[in-house]
């Protein structure tokens, strides 16, 4: 049976169920989206965007989904005593795809929301109606579809218009538990006018079962707004992540986003911005690190709707061991979009000779007055300054990881939040000496 | 004795560039090793320090009584040897700062001694900075990124003042420079030598011997040492070429 009459299957008997336990708002998206999956399925290796990642096969395993809401035991706060410190007091859990209902510690300004979506979109509907399931709406992607169909609680921030978030905010959303499991992850992000925030979502995988993360991000930047999304993911080998990041931006908004892969098992991020009002300005940067049989596909679809925006692209892949690389790299200038600027660039570091990297840049311009360039290179270790380190005592050892984070630097410093940049270049460096595989399967082991 | 060379020959690509070399250096010696072009002077330094690109087919190579060989070109430096680039690489993203400061802990435990503080390790690069009159600036910036050609020489000079090794092979260390970066970097490697450490200079030309006064001159010509004598020698090639090298060999 393909994934989809197997979750088509499951919608039918459950539905009640899933709304239930859900909220008015979320549950009037599913019917929609029931139908989206029905036409469009869940895509297949002979589509040409999933050639390299195959879901019908990452789905063919029977991952329980917790459509009754029973609650995971776990004190999030516990777990990450070592590993990943508190960048912030703004500190927010969701485990599996359940928000934790703790308030924050500290107070937000006023009129900002932030918590579980499932609450806010029963005490706040009327606010959330005009977003919630507009983007994911427009995608034909059935993974977002899947998504909306089975999707009971997850993640909102709200910044109302005006408002100034100075401190970052910090989402860790972790997969726990003692079945294998599949999370239909929520976030909802809408910054309105001249608003201002920074999020930084982390996901990791604390037990040694099999996950399915199939996540959706709507996120909205208003008029004159800014925001700052960082993601950060540290899973282990058996999780499959899928995730559809859909944008919108108005005019004069600014996005900056920063998608990390620092340990997964395979990994597909699909990230669509839509420029829909001039003078808005997006700055994708990522990167990748993956070893062993790991995949990491991310594919980035920038459409400029409206002119005189500017897209910038840098994305950085670091592969050892037989890992997969794949960059699927789309611009669209619509013929109304005149002076559209957009870069693009993936450059990508294979250190050994299995490693596999896949780069797609796909620029289709219809507008004749604009800026575009893209570039790509893929390639090894310079071997010549490896033999330099070498000569000055340097281990081989350490030279090569001096060079692939030498690589990583520049992705590194796009990240604006100056905590983030200082502890990423740690983990990185850690990642690279394989200390970090290690300290997480201590924290998940302990527990 | 700190080298000793017997009978080395080495391939590039499968051709024999070195025919049997053999080579004696003392502590506190300076050697100029001359030649024509492609007579292998680059090749020997490169298999001195353990270039991959070059095999060894014969012969032997010991080190403070130690088989060179056998070593990793990481630990032929951290045994005291070291080569000064003829063209010295460029490591975008990784800084001087932390390749040096790799470099002189990764010496430091070969030897069981502790890392440098970050205050001890800044407070060394400043003062042998001073030995080629390096600019901070540039210490702050990538591994000879965007450095001028001279840069890059006296900064080789800078990472052999940080390293102190027994063994300093120049490789060239002369070629691009104007006059005065030559004669900066001359003075510099006279201030680090001393009666236990020695150098191999390699170069084409008097010029850079006005400076470094050396003790033995070895004239290497299609992958032979052909003549050593004393510093009389560069004075006689300067004057006469190589020719009568060529033909005083060639026609045996």
């Amino acid at each position: 049976m393909k994934a989809e009459e197997t979750y088509l299957e499951i919608y039918r008997q459950y539905s009640d169920v899933v709304a239930q336990h859900s909220a008015p708002l979320l549950n009037s998206r599913r019917e929609a989206a029931r139908t989206v999956l029905q036409e469009k399925g869940i895509p297949d290796i002979s589509q040409e965007e999933y050639r390299h990642f195959d879901l019908q096969k990452a789905l063919s395993i029977d991952y329980g989904m917790n459509l009754n809401r029973f609650v995971t035991k776990l004190n999030p706060q516990d777990v990450f005593c070592c590993d990943v410190p508190n960048l912030s007091t703004r500190l927010l859990f969701v485990v599996n795809d359940q928000c934790s209902k703790e308030p924050l510690k500290v107070a937000l300004p006023e009129g900002v929301l932030c918590g579980s979506l499932q609450d806010f979109a029963v005490s706040h509907a009327h606010l959330l109606e005009p977003y919630y399931g507009k983007l994911s709406a427009d995608s034909t992607d059935g993974m977002a579809a899947l998504n909306t169909m089975f999707a009971q609680d997850g993640f909102l921030l709200y910044i109302p218009a005006g408002v100034r978030i100075e401190k970052p905010i910090q989402l860790i959303q972790v997969l726990h538990g003692k079945e294998d499991r599949m999370v239909n992850r929520r976030l909802l992000v809408i910054a309105e006018e001249g608003s201002h925030a920074q999020l930084l979502v982390c996901d990791h995988a604390l037990s040694s079962k099999k996950f399915f993360s199939n996540q959706v991000t709507e996120i909205f930047v208003g008029k004159h707004a800014s925001l700052e999304y960082y993601e950060l993911e540290m899973d282990h080998e058996d999780t499959v992540r899928v995730a559809n990041t859909l944008i919108k931006q108005d005019e004069h908004s600014s996005l900056l986003m920063n998608g990390i892969t620092l340990q997964n098992g395979q990994t597909r991020n699909n990230i669509d911005v839509k420029l829909a009002g001039e003078y808005a300005e997006t700055n994708l940067s990522g990167m990748a690190l993956a070893d062993q049989n790991h995949v990491v596909d991310n594919h980035l679809f920038v459409d400029h709707v409206s002119p005189r925006c500017t897209s910038r692209e840098l994305y950085k892949y670091v592969l050892d061991d037989t890992a997969r690389g794949v960059f699927g790299g789309r611009i669209l200038v619509r013929k109304n979009a005149q002076k559209t600027a957009a870069y693009q660039s993936n450059k990508n570091l294979c250190s050994t000779r299995e490693a596999r990297m896949f780069t797609k840049p796909q620029l289709e311009i219809y507008a004749d007055d604009v800026k575009c360039s893209h570039g790509t290179a893929t390639g090894q270790i310079d071997e010549k300054a490896l033999f330099y380190m070498r000569s000055r005592g340097i281990s081989e050892v350490e030279a090569r990881l001096l060079l692939k984070f030498a690589f990583t630097a520049d992705v590194i410093d796009n990240i604006r939040l100056e905590p983030l940049k200082d502890r990423m270049k740690m983990l990185v460096e850690k990642r690279f000496r394989g200390e970090l595989a290690k300290c997480a399967g201590c924290a998940a082991a302990g527990k | 004795m700190l080298l000793e060379i017997k009978n080395l020959h080495a391939n590039v690509d499968g051709k024999e560039i070195l025919k049997g070399i053999n080579l004696i250096i003392n502590e506190g010696e300076i050697h100029a090793i001359m030649g024509p072009n492609g007579s292998g002077k680059s090749t020997l330094s490169a298999v001195l320090t353990g270039n991959p690109a070059f095999e060894v087919t014969e012969g032997e190579i010991w080190f403070n009584g130690k088989n060179l060989l056998e070593m990793s070109p990481e630990n032929r430096s951290r045994e005291g040897l070291f080569l000064s680039f003829q063209y010295p690489v460029e490591i975008p993203g990784v800084s001087m700062v932390n390749f040096m400061r790799a470099a002189v802990n990764e010496h430091r435990k070969y030897r069981n001694e502790a890392a440098l503080s970050a205050s001890d390790f800044l407070k060394l690069m400043r003062e042998k900075r001073s030995v080629v009159e390096l600019d901070s600036k540039l210490a702050n910036r990538s591994v000879n990124e965007g450095f001028s050609g001279g840069e890059k020489k006296r900064n080789e000079i800078f990472q052999m003042a940080m390293l102190e090794p027994k063994l300093s092979i120049l490789d060239e260390t002369d070629s691009g420079l104007d006059i005065d970066a030559l004669r900066i970097v001359a003075q510099g490697v006279n201030k680090l030598s001393s009666p236990t450490n020695s150098t191999i200079v390699i170069t084409h030309y008097q010029r850079l011997l006005d400076y470094i006064v050396p003790d033995k001159v070895h004239i290497l010509y299609n992958g032979q040492i052909v003549k050593t004598a004393g510093r009389e020698l560069v004075l006689e090639l300067e004057e006469k070429g190589y020719d009568w090298i060529k033909q005083e060999v060639d026609g045996k």
